[in-house]
């Protein structure tokens, strides 16, 4: 997917201005809530007219001031997801779900009603009413609904803030396969970090209705490390534990973390920020944390006066933040063999 | 009880008149209201006035701007008489006098439901293919639809009502345009009538309390459907 985007729009007293061309599949618009993140999407859905400026969509103009081209909402073929699943209330699930496939022009039509049901699991919901339906479910009948309408692209407007955390984690590996399944291109709006890294390839980041640039989510996740609270969060998907004195180890590169809070079924996401990493020199030989790593210093960056340091186990990275004063202590270098400690409780289980 | 044949005419003629105005009202009331809740347009403000105008307006002044407009010297009077439709003073007339006095009670509530449904579920039905014909029907009028019962039933207890505008458009005549409140209008004024006119105002408070419960038998049914 190619999206070439050269809009301007005045809001009041607020003034949009972005000028942009991206390519891939998996695309994010990261921004504080106000950066103007949904006024641009709006415009390429075509929700929203920009006051000049033109869209384009691989080969399709969408808008084109200079032209005269205003593509209406149901020509562009771009479906929403929105952060409240937007149900329509009146119609029960499956009527919900097939909305936008009755309406699309059968030589559009790629996604298969009963593959997607499948997918995302909604057999024994398809009879019900949409208000029976719990925030997770209505999220995911929102998803299928705009993927059955077989869009061009699909817009996904922070889908996961009004739900909680448990269930979030869990509607990720759903909003990711229904688009590789059926190789929908995305555009994936958020605020949060974590889902940009879960989620996209690339994100576009926008402040103050202006596009600040674009970054992968790890450079994103990297820049920000000293300024956000939590620091750089390092996300892994870990599976296969064994059970030894109530704590669970997972097998990790060429060694084992020990986590308190895992499951033995399935795998898991966990979250461990670069803050609860401690680094040793030498082999400290006894400390009270459970996890003690020797891996290879792969690489540094500097983050506002903080260091980023990558470790590399096997294939695996984790990133460690320290001052720069630790830094020079420790003689830190790149290519260097270094002890981390991680207490076992420092990982947060995400799903 | 005590009703002649003329008070069951009048009956039978009343919720003519009524039923008719509320099903012609319906279309324009939809439209109005969704002209007021969806659009930005110059003159909007114009539009409201005009469309509350009858709710303030002495029912007798707006019979006698409609007997302006569709008597003999007036252009819809003219129209009337090239296509050789009678008008005035028959129960046609009544009809649209009891249209244009209820008409914004319709319009009222047909808004306030429009203005609950939520602007996002209109972009939904855009960004998954409807055009903006196929979400007015498809989602603004069945999300409407409480708000239409209720400004029906409303419009329609109005219209049994009428008195002012219908007897200056369309008079007094028994059997022919006589309605429930000019018939006990007749009795009240003639010393005889006091049980007649007793028995017309017990069928009217019959009516008008027959309505309301099934606007709210409705209004229920509808809720639990919504909720199911």
């Amino acid at each position: 997917m190619r999206l070439h985007i050269s809009v301007e729009k005045r809001l009041g007293g607020f003034s949009l201005d972005m000028h942009n061309t991206l390519s891939g599949d998996r695309t994010g618009i990261f921004g504080a809530s106000g950066s103007g993140k949904t006024s641009l999407v709006h415009m390429i859905a075509g929700l929203t007219s920009p006051d000049s400026g033109e869209i384009y969509l691989d080969d399709t103009c969408l808008f084109c001031s200079r032209k005269r081209i205003n593509l209406s909402p149901e020509e562009r073929r771009i479906a929403i997801v929105f952060q409240q699943a937007m149900l329509f209330p009146h119609l029960g699930v499956k009527a919900n779900l097939m909305y936008g496939y009755r309406r699309c022009r059968p030589e559009h039509r790629k996604v298969r009603p009963e593959a997607l049901i499948e997918v995302l699991n909604l057999q024994h919901l398809m009879q019900r009413g949409v208000n029976r339906l719990s925030g997770g479910e209505k999220q995911r009948v929102a998803l299928g609904r705009a993927v059955l309408a077989n869009p061009r692209l699909l817009v996904m407007d922070e889908p996961l803030s009004a739900l909680d955390d448990s269930l979030r984690y869990q509607i990720i590996p759903y909003l990711r396969s229904v688009s590789e399944e059926f190789g929908i291109p995305y555009l994936f709006i958020s605020h949060s970090l974590t889902e940009m890294q879960l989620m996209t390839d690339q994100v576009l980041l926008v402040s103050q209705g202006e596009i600040e640039k674009v970054a992968t989510p790890d450079e994103l996740a990297r820049s920000t490390m000293a300024s956000n609270p939590r620091g750089y969060l390092n996300l892994l998907r870990l599976k296969g534990a064994s059970v030894q004195d109530g704590l669970f180890h997972y097998p990790w590169g060429s060694a084992e973390l020990i986590i308190s809070d895992g499951r033995t079924e399935n795998g898991s996401l966990f979250e461990l920020s670069s803050r609860d990493i401690i680094l040793f020199k030498k082999n400290p030989e006894a400390i009270s944390a459970r996890n003690l790593l020797e891996c290879r210093v792969s690489e540094m960056f500097d983050s506002d006066g903080r260091k980023g340091v990558v470790l590399q186990s096997g294939s695996e990275r984790l990133v460690a933040e320290i001052v720069r004063s630790a830094a020079e202590d420790l003689g830190i270098a790149t290519g260097m063999t270094i002890f981390a400690a991680i207490k076992a409780s420092a990982f947060r289980r995400l799903s | 009880m005590n009703l002649s044949p003329q008070d069951i005419t009048a009956i039978v003629l009343s919720m003519k008149i009524a039923v008719s105005a509320t099903i012609l009202s319906l279309p324009f009331g939809f439209a109005t209201a969704w002209l007021m809740v969806f659009r930005q347009f110059r003159g909007k403000v114009l539009l409201e006035v005009l469309v509350n105008l009858p709710l303030t307006l002495p029912p007798v002044v707006i019979g006698y701007f409609l007997l302006l407009f569709f008597g003999r010297n007036g252009w819809g009077g003219a129209m009337l008489k090239a296509a050789g439709i009678e008008f005035i003073f028959t129960w046609k007339a009544a009809v649209i006098a009891s249209a244009t006095v209820g008409f914004p009670l319709l319009v009222r509530s047909i808004r306030l439901g429009m203005e609950s449904i939520d602007r996002q579920l209109l972009q939904a039905s855009r960004s998954l293919g409807a055009s903006w014909f196929d979400t007015l029907v498809s989602v603004v009028l069945p999300l409407s639809f409480r708000g239409m019962i209720a400004g029906s039933s409303l419009m329609f207890a109005r219209s049994l009502g009428e008195f002012g505008a219908t007897i200056i458009v369309a008079g007094n005549i028994p059997g022919v345009t006589q309605t429930i409140p000019l018939a006990i209008y007749d009795y009240a004024s003639s010393p005889t009538g006091t049980s007649m006119a007793l028995s017309l105002c017990a069928v009217s408070v019959a009516l008008s309390v027959g309505i309301l419960l099934l606007h709210e038998v409705i209004g229920k049914k509808l809720e639990f459907r919504r909720g199911a």
